[in-house]
């Protein structure tokens, strides 16, 4: 993917997270994965990016960071 | 629960017969086996000691059946057991036979999904009848028997056990007594006393979500599929599930509100606006009545071993699962064919003591079998946490537009239980290239004259394909069939292959190439013969 593919898609999501109403963003990203992992349609990348996306959420030390 | 002014027994359907206490002689001779409960796994068990020539005595404390419709779905495998029970008629009669389910989400339909079914299967994958019929239908063919000795309004009240038999305290209208048996059969039901009165305790998880069942008696025009609504206007955040019955009973079961009282929605005017409000949604606009209702929650509990000395546990007594799967009866009914012709076999002198441990791990085995298919279906249908319903949200958003991901609200209602690892069956012959293997139940093959199911025998049956040498066994029921043609082709036999067929309907062993040397050693082993107790 070039880098100018992947802004499009990265300009795409934010548009989409925005237009989305307050409440159903979680369903909606929740989906998204769904519907990507299936496309990909390789179980092991699949599982391998669930947990790459699970580090890094929280800056170490941020303030307000919570656990 | 039924609607007020009517009683427990106040059906708009069925007429519940009145059973009064028996009339027993002064003193008796101790007798084989006792059965304990006499619902449908009770009366199955007594059915199956029958049809082995065993006598029995069948106790129950209630008057009468079962209230209210209860377990309302009877698997093909089931079928196949009461077939083989030869009381299979009067079901195929009243039941409605059902192959295809349907899911909603948000009133559109996600997904349609067909139970495997054809030609070569004797049965339906599924049929609906209310569990009175169910009981009533086993019950015409218990009181012919000469071999059961029923006894109603008896309930068990102590239990001793002593070397070689079990003595059961009983209590009736006349007074109580003592009755000894050499086997005891649990099958009181999810509150048994005998689990109790042998110190043991079920074992496992309660799961979120309770859900009501109702039924009601309407006029409605749907074929029998089961559908699903998920996250209904009627109910919103919840599940339906919609059954037909025969006698234009439908069964509406749906799921309480995190935070619902149970109190409050079994209260029958919650009960009477929850079911309008789902009528209405399915576009029924005709009058309709309330019959009964219950409510119930979805647990996987189980006993740590479903044999105790001389007692064994079926059906609710050893286990509890959730109803999604449709397995709390349907595993009842096998567990007690399971047992029946083991202990037919050991009070027979045909097989040792050790056949009888294999009963726990082939049964025991099943229950937990449900509860991996049944704790997928639960944590759909009641997701039990904020990951589980955001996921099974987006499973069933995206369903609309993908039918793929509709796949993933498939109940899996009718994956049959294989006793491959059960200490009878037998290591596969590895010259098979397909055909059921070792453990997995019969598979049924339409032949010109009826199914390969109308000829296996009451005992042990071998399928020989061709002409192979065949042991001269007492008991053994011998169906020969072509080595070519469907029925070979479904067991991946050719001239020469045998299969070895339990009383249970379950494969002991196979060969490619049989011989009687193979087939008499198979029969020994699984009849524990060498391990014979004296
Ligand atoms: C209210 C309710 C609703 C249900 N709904 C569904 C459903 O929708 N779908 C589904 O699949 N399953 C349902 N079930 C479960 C289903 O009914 C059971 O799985 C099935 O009845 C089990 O059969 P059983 O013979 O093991 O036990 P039971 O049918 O419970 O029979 C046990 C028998 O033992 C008798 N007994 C108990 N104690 C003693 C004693 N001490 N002495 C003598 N006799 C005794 C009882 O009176 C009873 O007749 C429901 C159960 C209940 C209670």
């Amino acid at each position: 993917m070039t880098q100018q593919e992947l802004e499009t898609i990265y300009e795409a999501l934010a548009k989409a997270i925005d237009a989305i109403e307050d409440g159903q963003r979680e369903l909606y990203l929740a989906k998204l994965a769904l519907a990507l992992v299936e496309t990909l349609d390789d179980l092991p990348r699949a599982m391998a990016v669930i947990e790459e996306c699970r580090t890094g959420l929280v800056e170490p030390g941020a303030a307000g960071s919570k656990k | 629960m039924r609607p007020a002014g009517r009683g427990e027994l106040d059906s708009l359907y069925f007429d519940y017969p009145h059973f009064d206490p028996p009339s027993r002689p002064a003193s008796e001779e101790p007798c084989p086996v006792a059965i304990v409960g006499a619902g449908p796994v009770g009366m199955v068990a007594a059915l199956t000691l029958a049809q082995h020539g065993l006598r029995c005595v069948l106790l129950d404390n209630k008057a009468t059946f079962n209230d209210g419709s209860r377990a309302i779905c009877i698997s093909r495998s089931s079928f196949h057991i009461l077939d083989q029970l030869g009381v299979v008629a009067r079901f195929l009669d009243k039941s409605l036979g059902w192959t295809l389910g349907r899911s909603f989400f948000r009133g559109r339909q996600i997904l349609e999904f067909a139970m495997p079914d054809s030609a070569n299967e004797k049965f339906r994958p599924m049929y609906n009848l209310h569990q009175q019929y169910i009981e009533a239908f086993l019950w015409e063919a218990v009181a012919q028997s000469p071999l059961i000795e029923a006894r109603w309004q008896s309930e068990v009240v102590a239990l001793e056990a002593a070397p070689g038999q079990v003595t059961l305290g009983v209590q009736d209208p006349n007074g109580r007594y003592d009755l000894q048996a050499q086997w005891v059969i649990a099958a009181d039901g999810a509150r048994s006393a005998v689990r109790r009165l042998c110190g043991l305790r079920l074992k496992g998880d309660n799961h979120e979500g309770r859900y009501v069942i109702a039924d009601v008696q309407m006029a409605h025009d749907y074929p029998t599929i089961r559908r699903a609504l998920f996250d209904p206007a009627s109910r919103p955040g919840g599940t339906v599930l919609i059954h037909r019955q025969p006698d234009d009973i439908w069964r509406i079961d749906y799921q309480l509100h995190e935070g619902e009282s149970v109190e409050e929605a079994m209260r029958e005017e919650s009960v009477r606006a929850s079911v309008s409000g789902v009528l209405r949604e399915i576009g029924h606009e005709g009058g309709w009545d309330l019959e009964w209702w219950s409510v119930y929650s979805a647990n996987t509990l189980l006993l740590d071993d479903y044999r105790h000395g001389r007692v064994f546990f079926a059906g609710d007594s050893a286990h509890i699962v959730p109803i999604f799967g449709v397995r709390g009866l349907n595993n009842g009914i096998a567990d007690a064919h399971n047992i029946g012709w083991k202990i037919a076999a050991v009070i027979k002198d045909q097989a040792g003591d050790a056949l009888l441990d294999s009963y726990t791990p082939e049964r025991r085995g099943a229950t937990l079998d449900v509860f991996a298919n049944a704790t997928k279906s639960t944590r759909f249908m009641t997701p039990p946490s904020h990951g589980w319903r955001i996921m099974r949200d987006a499973a069933l958003s995206l369903a609309l537009t993908r039918e793929s991901a509709g796949a993933l609200a498939n109940p899996r209602q009718m994956t049959p239980y294989s006793y491959a690892d059960s200490p009878l069956t037998a290591a596969d012959d590895e010259g098979f290239a397909s055909g059921p293997v070792p453990g997995a139940m019969v598979q049924d093959v339409a032949l010109a004259d009826g199914y390969l199911s109308d000829r296996l025998g009451k005992d042990f049956t071998l399928i020989a394909f061709g002409a192979p040498a065949l042991p001269d066994q007492p008991g053994l029921s011998v169906v020969s069939l072509p080595s070519t043609g469907a029925a070979a082709e479904t067991y991946g036999a050719q001239e020469g292959s045998a299969y070895l067929i339990r009383p249970d309907l379950h494969i002991a062993a196979r060969w490619r190439q049989a011989s009687s040397e193979k087939i008499r050693k198979a029969l020994e082993s699984v009849m524990a013969q060498a391990r014979k107790t004296a």
